[in-house]
């Protein structure tokens, strides 16, 4: 069983404050969808009002095409995973995850029953009649997934379900997250400030900031075609240019920086008069002594190299003394420049993308 | 101890034990035994106490059973005044700590989960001023108030809900005054173990239950409750204790039908002057209650700990 989810034009205001600003986005049933923004942006609000513990101010919240105003959180087909899990202290495992055939009235066997069954689900073995507080964080974690699936849930809405584990945990998480979701086929919410793992297991990816949604893409397109400033600098690592647009035709065009004029690539809805900045990837950052006919060329001042193994990270400064990355990979014929030298950057015009400066652009700076 | 001594040396420890050793046997040990050694002997004139006649005995425990029968149910069952009194005062004082949690549950979830912290300061200290006027005026204040002819009685009468005047003390055998009068004085020291209680609960697990799919009440009955009853066992020691010994609310509000069983004590102890009879019933009733309170705490299964808690 699964649904879709629809949020039609949906705010939500606590006093004065609006902590959603029409959003409006449509779940497809089975799909991974996330919400990817940095802490505050509203996002645990937004699952909120789609469990039901909130009303939108406005707007509205369908699920399986049915307008969900008035239901109530135990009347909705959802299944929460808090932050903190919330599981039941007092109760045992097993007991925890029979807790929501329990109170739709279901006998003690078929609860015991159904409990193990989403125990194995889960790879969780012989611990049905410990208590939360026996075990380990990856294994309530794994608890915390079987109460929610033992209701059935058309849509199961994750909070920031992995933020608590440590990090090697966190990688077997998604993957084996991803593999339940597969399996079960159940649309799945999933909420996030961590933009790996938003791009590592979601179907879609929606972007948000001060309540607002920014793009909602796939993966790939997320990281590859930003929409704006804000999601470019979000999501991964980006080089930030300053300047003007000094000629534009079609989607390409001259921007003029401070340490020279550049051939770019337009973003969507970038014109003339916008308010834009040029973005880099550091992996789209090659490294020549001699400047290459048709890419962009900046001198720098290499400032330190930092070596991750499968690559390596430099850092650099150009003329304007503007902090500047460049990721190259691990190749022993062809190693990274020596810190102190100076040497030039090159990249293409299709990797230096001109991105309209949302407001959110400016916010994303001070945090 | 010897972490006491590397810490403090030799003289201030030797001093703070000294101290305590003092506190315990004479502030709480001795005046209790002394009182304790004092109910098995029996009331003598004062020429006779250390004679012939002023040995140990359990007669003093055991007037509570002595005269009249009493019939029930074809058993015949030794029953006088004092022993009516005295299960009359332990149910009444369960009734009370009943009442007290009844009202005070709602309240503390409220209070704890509902009210914004702006609404609660204003609201703890409408609750808290009462207790600033001293117990007497507050069972006096409910005297008045439930008064045959009374304020009640005239403020009904002239709604039109009654006709009559009622003499509210009279109900429940004689106990609705000490009733209302107990509940009064001791509710906040349930309200607020259970307010306690209730804060410590992580909200998202209310809102994991009702997402879960339980109704409020299935909430209340398997998440809520289990949580708060080291809480609701705290309240309800403190207020049971509290009512079994209270004599000023019984002595003002009962009806001349009842009394409580402190007020048999006293009589003893001061009217017939029987300070020995006093002290065996005085005894008679700390025993029963702790005996009373750890059985409840067995079966509702909660430690000595969860309370200290
Ligand atoms: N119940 C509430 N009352 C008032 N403000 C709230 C409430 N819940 C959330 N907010 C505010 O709304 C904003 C978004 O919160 P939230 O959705 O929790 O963000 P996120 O989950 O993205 O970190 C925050 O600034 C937060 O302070
Ligand atoms: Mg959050």
């Amino acid at each position: 069983m699964t649904a879709s989810v629809e949020l039609r034009g949906v705010s939500m205001d606590f006093d004065k404050y609006r902590a959603v600003d029409n959003v409006s986005v449509k779940i497809e049933p089975g799909e991974f969808f996330s919400f990817l923004g940095p802490s505050g942006c509203g996002k645990t609000t937004i699952l909120r009002m789609v469990s039901g513990f909130i009303e939108p101010t406005q707007g509205q919240v369908l699920i399986g095409g049915q307008d969900m105003r008035g239901i109530g959180p135990n009347k909705r087909p959802t299944a929460m995973i808090f932050q903190n899990l919330a599981l039941f202290p007092l109760m045992t495992v097993w007991e925890n995850i029979a807790f929501g055939l329990e109170v739709r009235g279901a006998d003690k066997a078929a609860r015991r029953a159904k409990a193990e069954q989403l125990l194995d689900l889960v790879e969780l073995q012989g611990v049905a009649e410990r208590l939360p507080a026996q075990l380990s964080g990856g294994q309530r974690q794994r608890v915390a997934i079987a109460r929610a699936l033992a209701v059935e849930p058309k849509l199961m809405l994750l909070d920031e379900p992995l933020s608590a584990l440590d990090l090697k945990l966190r990688q077997h998480m998604r993957a084996e997250l991803r593999a339940i979701q597969k399996r079960t086929n159940v649309t799945f919410i999933y909420i996030t400030h961590d933009q790996g793992e938003a791009l590592a297991m979601s179907d879609r990816v929606a972007v948000m900031s001060r309540g607002q949604i920014q793009q909602v893409d796939v993966p790939q397109k997320i990281y590859n075609t930003p929409t704006n400033g804000f999601v470019a600098s979000f999501v991964g690592e980006n080089n930030k240019f300053s300047g003007t647009l000094t000629s534009v035709s079609k989607a390409e065009g001259k921007f003029k920086t401070d340490v020279g004029s550049f051939s770019v690539t337009l973003g969507e809805g970038v014109s003339r008069e916008s308010k834009c900045r040029l973005y880099v990837r550091p992996e789209h950052v090659e490294f020549t002594l001699k400047p290459k006919t048709g890419f962009n060329s900046v001198p720098i001042t290499v400032e330190d190299v930092s070596f991750e193994g499968n690559f390596a990270v430099v850092h650099m400064r150009d003329k304007a003394a503007r902090r500047l990355l460049a990721e190259v990979r691990n190749d022993p014929a062809r190693p990274p420049p020596a810190v102190g030298s100076a040497t030039n950057i090159v990249f293409a015009p299709d990797k230096a993308l001109v991105l309209l400066d949302s407001e959110a652009t400016a916010y994303a700076e001070k945090e | 101890m010897n972490e006491l001594l590397r810490r403090y040396g030799k003289p201030l420890t030797g001093l703070a034990v000294f101290l305590t050793a003092f506190w315990l046997l004479f502030l709480v040990i001795l005046p209790y035994f002394d009182m304790f050694a004092s109910s098995f002997r029996p009331y003598l004139p004062a020429v006779d106490v250390g004679g012939p006649k002023d040995v140990y005995s359990l007669n003093n425990y055991l007037t509570i059973f002595e005269n009249a029968d009493w019939h029930f149910f074809g058993f015949t069952f030794p029953m006088t005044i004092h022993l009516w009194v005295f299960i009359l005062t332990i149910l009444f004082s369960c009734l009370t700590t009943i009442v007290s949690l009844l009202m005070c549950y709602p309240l503390a979830y409220f209070m704890a989960k509902v009210i914004s912290p702006k609404g609660l300061a204003t609201f703890l200290l409408l609750l808290v001023v009462p207790l600033w006027v001293s117990e007497l005026l507050r069972a006096f204040a409910w005297f008045i108030v439930l008064a045959f002819k009374g304020p009640l009685s005239l403020t009904l009468q002239n709604l039109g809900v009654i006709a009559e005047p009622i003499r509210w003390t009279w109900g429940l055998w004689g106990y609705s005054g000490v009733l209302i009068g107990l509940t009064y004085a001791y509710i906040l020291f349930m309200l607020f173990p259970l307010y306690n209680a209730m804060t410590s609960l992580d909200t998202n697990q209310i809102e994991a239950a009702e997402d879960l799919g339980a109704k409020w009440w299935q909430t209340h009955w398997r998440v809520i409750i289990p949580h708060s009853k080291p809480g609701i066992a705290s309240g309800s020691v403190t207020v049971f204790m509290l009512a079994v010994g209270s004599i000023l609310v019984p002595t003002l509000l009962n009806s001349p039908s009842s009394s409580w069983f402190t007020e048999v004590i006293y009589n003893r102890m001061f009217d017939q002057n029987d300070w020995n009879g006093g002290a065996a019933y005085a005894f008679l009733l700390l025993l029963v209650c702790i005996f009373f309170v750890t059985g409840m705490m067995r079966y509702f299964r909660v430690g000595l700990a969860d309370i200290a808690k």
